[in-house]
């Protein structure tokens, strides 16, 4: 076992068993087991039919709560979005509006000042931080895969990131980015390199906060592949080596191939995730992504839309588009798994 | 040198560059958070300057700064709380009656963006008067934390063998018994694991809170970007202010570290 991925694994141990028997009795178990019929003032057969009926239909009765929560949260807010894309609907929600039909769809998807720019930096912005983030993730994990001194401190390193709060990743950045006060500047100046205006500037804006998203999320890769590097059998690894191959090539055609569903499953988490990056984008560049929408992806776009220039119809037609972009990337991630497999 | 030195050294490098690239900006955030205005402007005083807590008396001289923590924690809290409640059970009936279809449905959850439900969300809630209220705050954060337990919780449930249950019903349990005498207790580790997960998530959700909270409900990290709406940006106070959102989930997950993998790494190796 890895010593950098402990898994809280449910134990088994008979010794467990005793705890378990010992767990307070709760409304559950009085009705379900049928020891306390006594104390009930009511017919002691309406708890038991009740009970009875509970458990066969345990299934619904389970899953049902929060699946309702589920789709009264995200199935008519969605069905809402559908119908609010085909209308005018703009400056409050509760003002009159009017059936367009796809006017909206029209206007966004001929829009070149704004839209497609913005798919454009969505996909660049996904595209490049995804790269990175699983090939340095890669090359982390198998860094770290055997066991070495000091390890404490560097699950320390790739675990604090993660768990830190966007917002505040994207203004501690900010400060390190600031182009006459930061330290990535001051770093430069130190070996001889020319300042750069990082998030100041509309062509070295997007490239910056990918870096953020590579700072603060390239751990997650880790973690997952070093997972499943650790959850591979020995034997190919060792044959390969007893036949003489290299470091390298026992890497490209014995760990990579099986380690293959593992690197889907991390592109996939991932690849939703940064498609939706938000926090960094908007605590850093703000409203509309900066001056010239250098950082204006689909999804800031559609913020803007609806929460600072009010026009719902075209945001909902922008996320309506979005929604599409993310489900066929999953769709055909999805499928690439099940051809990997 | 062998060949076997040279690569242990690389590697010796390759783990300090790792450390050095994480911890850092983190280190340089809570270092920046101790300096004045003056320091901060000058880039060169990276260990050299005389501490302050000034920054930290001006982010807790805000009246409501200490509210803002306490709402944080409060929507955190109740959220989590209220979606382990339904999502375990969904987790494990999913997980053992192999409801692929529903499982799809609420994790659907993680892959919509929030914004397409902000808007209907805000035109029911504001009729109804309730937006800026915790009610809807903390559906929203619920939002976020129950489809995440739903996938931490099903692939726990999926490796819980199902034989101790059944022995669990020839003893005498019903179904639902032997679910929560037996199948609970062992869920244990998966429960906190995806506890800690949920409240972090939470904690740190940004979004929800910039369009459902009002200024007496107003989460951390809403408080943090309302920090900079000003002409010149108080560098230090900012820097306090994003210290004081981090520290405490960075201190939950410091004790926390081996669930915080399994929760990140949940479902990932099962291909």
């Amino acid at each position: 076992m890895h010593p950098l991925f402990i898994p809280a694994a449910p134990k088994t141990d008979p010794g467990k068993e005793s705890t378990v028997t010992r767990t307070t009795p709760t409304v559950v178990s009085e009705q379900t087991v049928s020891s306390t019929p006594a104390t009930r003032p009511t017919s002691p057969g309406v708890p038991q039919a009740w009970s009875a009926w509970a458990n066969r239909h345990r299934q619904w009765v389970f899953a049902g709560p929060a699946m309702v929560f589920v789709a009264i949260l995200l199935v008519f807010p969605l069905a809402w979005t559908v119908y609010l894309s085909l209308t005018d609907s703009s400056g409050s929600v509760r003002r009159a509006k009017t059936f367009v039909g796809a006017t909206n769809y029209a206007n966004v998807l001929t829009d070149t000042a704004r839209f497609w720019p913005a798919v454009g930096r969505t996909v660049y912005f996904t595209a490049g931080a995804l790269v990175v983030e699983v090939v340095l993730g890669m090359l982390i994990a198998l860094l770290l895969w055997k066991p070495f001194t000091g390890q404490a401190i560097v699950r320390v390193a790739i675990i604090l990131p993660l768990v830190a709060t966007p917002v505040a990743v994207g203004m501690m950045w900010r400060l390190i980015f600031d182009p006459t006060i930061g330290f990535a500047n001051y770093l430069l100046a130190r070996v001889g390199l020319p300042p750069q205006p990082w998030l100041a500037d509309q062509t070295t804006a997007l490239p910056t906060l990918m870096f953020v998203d590579i700072w603060q999320w390239t751990p997650m890769v880790t973690l997952i592949l070093l997972a499943g590097l650790t959850a591979l059998p020995e034997e190919p690894h060792e044959a390969a080596k007893v036949d003489g191959a290299s470091g390298a090539r026992r890497f490209w055609h014995v760990t990579l191939p099986m380690l293959m569903p593992t690197v889907v499953t991390a592109v996939l988490l991932r690849g939703i995730d940064v498609l939706k990056t938000f926090d960094i984008l908007y605590a850093t560049k703000g409203l509309g992504g900066g001056s010239f929408h250098e950082a204006e992806t689909l999804n800031v776009y559609a913020y803007g839309l609806s929460f600072d220039y009010f026009e719902y119809g075209t945001a909902s037609t922008v996320l309506i588009l979005f929604f599409a972009l993310i489900v066929a990337a999953v769709i055909g991630l999805t499928h690439r798994k099940k051809v990997t497999k | 040198m062998t060949r076997r030195t040279v690569t242990s050294l690389l590697r010796a490098i390759g783990i300090a560059v790792i450390v050095i690239g994480f911890l850092g900006p983190i280190v340089w955030m809570i270092l920046a958070s101790l300096k004045t205005n003056v320091d901060i402007y000058d880039p060169s005083k990276v260990l050299l300057f005389r501490p302050t807590t000034a920054n930290y008396a001006t982010v807790f001289g805000q009246s409501q700064y200490i509210d803002y923590v306490v709402n944080s924690f409060v929507v955190a809290a109740i959220s989590t709380a209220a979606s382990l409640v339904i999502a375990v059970p969904a987790a494990y009936a999913m997980a053992r009656f192999l409801m692929r279809k529903s499982a799809n449905l609420v994790l659907l959850a993680r892959v919509i963006p929030g914004v397409s439900l902000l808007i209907p969300w805000y035109y029911v809630f504001s009729n109804l008067k309730m937006v800026g209220g915790y009610f809807v705050l903390i559906l929203a954060h619920m939002f976020v934390a129950l489809p995440l337990i739903v996938y931490i919780m099903m692939s726990f449930f999926e490796q819980l063998p199902e034989e101790l249950e059944e022995s669990g019903q020839v003893d005498g349990l019903t179904p639902i018994g032997a679910f929560w005498r037996i199948t609970l207790p062992l869920a244990a580790p998966g429960i906190a694991t995806s506890t800690i997960l949920a409240f972090i998530f939470s904690w740190n959700n940004f979004m929800f809170a910039l369009v459902l909270s009002s200024a007496q409900t107003k989460t951390l990290p809403v408080a943090i970007f309302d920090f900079i709406g000003y002409a010149s940006i108080d560098w230090g106070g900012l820097m306090a202010a994003s210290v004081v959102v981090t520290v405490p989930i960075m201190a939950i997950a410091l004790f926390t570290q081996k669930y915080i993998v399994t929760g990140f790494t949940a479902g990932a190796t099962k291909g």
